[in-house]
């Protein structure tokens, strides 16, 4: 038993790949709780795609993915944000242009070139086995700088995700923090890109946090929980992965599916986490 | 301890020269800065060059027909609006110098499955004096125990929000606004769906606050209730159609012009002149009539 636990990590890619899913599952499920409360998923969805051009302009040029995808993130999740202030559009259709616009302008610069098919599916749905330690270095740097963020935050984001009008009359700066947590957003999906790859983001922004909505109604309880599914869905979908010969990405996002699951299952015969 | 009496008990440090609000030629336009609501053609006016004063420690009731702007006045004196025409003030100075203005939305408009506990959400209105960056102290939560039991709400701290009735609801919130430590308190529709004695607990509390000097503005349907219980009222159809005391606001003209055709009159046994108006915009005229008088639904 042990020696098939420890089979695959004698792997030094295998041995990235665990930390990396480790991260993502923790910092994706984190914010992701936010992501769930604030009902804010086709946004993250949107977000992961646009990114797209600004991996594919890094990855020709030679730079590292994640400071292209890490500059496309940010300008468009401010972008979005910006637009759905104003009332040109409802705000899901004005996300669905830019981020179905981006993404198109992504995939016909990756056409241009000529291994286009591999390089594109490792974009949509991740390279877990390719991650190096450099990017391993960025995505920790990242991550935890997300879970700082939130942790010095975690009163106002609460404030702003349950009573806007309170944080109003409160005068806390409502505009920059919504625009901070759309930022940090877009860095979690740069954490994750890797991981999961662009199509299947919004399953770990989304997935664990619901699971663990449907078992607390603590939103503390909820970040510790999701976090918890989001590390247990890593760790059985990279076992998947190597002992099935099944794509890490889907399988690490299959197992958080599952995990969903058996919570709603769970949650109908059992008593409410406090 | 003193802190705390401070905090919830007596405020007697609330003495402003300037009256608690002042209202100058306010109109609200639709389809300024936001979107102009389905059905609703832009450049209609929700308020049309308002003007009234709220002294410090009154308690003013708003009443009118449905969509005569009393949410759209809400939300200007809480400062999530701002006028198209016309100038707020809150204690002398602008709303954005104030932290002491505190909001108690329609429970409505609560999203009660959100995962916090009751004393979560008090501790929400501690956010702004615990400061940025950092985390509740043992205080914060002292003071948001007294403020539960200011409320006779000490037994629900720990109950998730989805597990409180009507009026655990309402008095939670006015929980929160003790701790953001309020001098202006808006209810908007405090006692909507609410039994007798639940309303009359809300009543207590209000009355408590009011001898310490919090100035209170509530808007509600229920004109008889208003009548008994508030020093002033607004009669509200988009302009003021009356403002000041109850028996000078609440005259046939008046209450007329507001309700229009949805006022009804009759004589009773003596009679006297009784007015019933109903309690929302009446589709159905048989159903939901008050009794101003009595208070009875006919």
């Amino acid at each position: 038993m042990v020696e098939w636990l420890l089979e695959p990590f004698q792997y030094g890619f295998m041995l990235r790949a665990l930390w990396a899913t480790l991260l993502v599952g923790v910092v994706c499920s984190v914010l992701g709780t936010y992501v769930v409360l604030r009902g804010m998923a086709f946004f993250g969805d949107a977000l992961a795609h646009t990114i797209l051009p600004g991996v594919v302009v890094a990855f020709l040029l030679g730079l590292p993915l994640t400071l292209g995808a890490l500059v496309m993130g940010v300008v468009t999740a401010i972008g979005i944000g910006a637009l759905s202030q104003h009332d040109v559009l409802k705000e899901d259709t004005a996300i669905g242009i830019i981020f179905a616009g981006l993404f198109a302008l992504g995939v016909a610069m990756l056409s241009a070139t000529g291994n286009y098919t591999v390089d594109l599916t490792h974009f949509l749905f991740g390279n877990l086995l390719g991650v190096s330690m450099t990017d391993l270095g960025v995505m920790s740097v990242l991550g935890v700088g997300v879970l700082m963020t939130i942790g010095l935050f975690y009163k106002e984001f609460l404030v702003i995700s349950f009573d806007l009008t309170l944080a109003t009359t409160m005068q806390l700066p409502v505009r920059f923090l919504q625009y901070l947590l759309l930022v940090l957003l877009a860095v979690t999906v740069v954490v994750a890109l890797q991981v999961v790859g662009i199509a299947l983001m919004v399953a770990m922004l989304v997935t664990p946090a619901a699971a663990a909505s449907l078992l607390t109604k603590r939103l503390s309880t909820m970040m510790v929980l999701s976090a918890g599914i989001g590390v247990l869905a890593g760790i059985i979908g990279l076992y998947s992965s190597y002992y099935l010969d099944i794509a890490s990405g889907p399988a690490v996002v299959l197992a958080a599916t599952g995990l969903f699951g058996l919570a709603l299952v769970g949650s109908r015969a059992l008593p409410q986490i406090e | 301890m003193a802190f705390l009496w401070q905090v919830v008990k007596k405020r007697e440090g609330i003495a402003h020269e300037s009256p608690a609000v002042r209202v100058t030629d306010v109109s609200v336009r639709y389809g300024g800065k936001r979107s102009v609501p389905l059905g609703r053609t832009g450049g209609g006016l929700a308020l049309d060059n308002i003007s009234f004063t709220v002294e410090t420690g009154e308690k003013l009731a708003v009443v009118g027909p449905n969509g005569a702007g009393k949410s759209t006045l809400f939300k200007l004196l809480s400062g999530v609006l701002g006028p198209s025409e016309g100038d707020i003030e809150v204690f002398g100075g602008a709303i954005q110098e104030h932290t002491c203005v505190a909001y108690v939305p329609q429970r409505s408009q609560i999203d009660w499955s959100f995962p916090v506990t009751v004393a979560d959400v008090v501790m929400m209105g501690r956010v702004n004096h615990i400061g940025l960056f950092r985390w509740p102290r043992r205080k914060d939560w002292q003071i948001v125990d007294a403020c539960l039991a200011r409320v006779g709400a000490t037994n629900l701290a720990n109950k998730q929000i989805g597990n409180l009735s009507g009026g655990q609801q309402q008095r939670v919130f006015i929980a929160r606004a003790l701790a953001q430590e309020t001098e202006l308190l808006l209810l908007d529709e405090p006692l909507a769906g609410l039994d007798i004695p639940s309303q009359e607990a809300i009543f207590e509390i209000l009355d408590g606050l009011q001898g310490d000097g919090v100035t209170m503005v509530v808007a509600t349907h229920d004109l008889n209730m208003a009548a008994e219980r508030f020093d002033q009222m607004l009669l509200l159809n988009k302009r003021i159609v009356a403002w000041g005391k109850p028996k000078e606001v609440l005259t046939p003209d008046y209450l007329m012009q507001a309700y229009g055709g949805h006022l009804h009159m009759t004589h009773d046994e003596q009679q006297q002149p009784t007015l019933l108006v109903p309690d929302s915009c009446c589709g159905d005229e048989a159903e939901g009539i008050t009794d101003i008088r009595t208070g009875l639904v006919r």
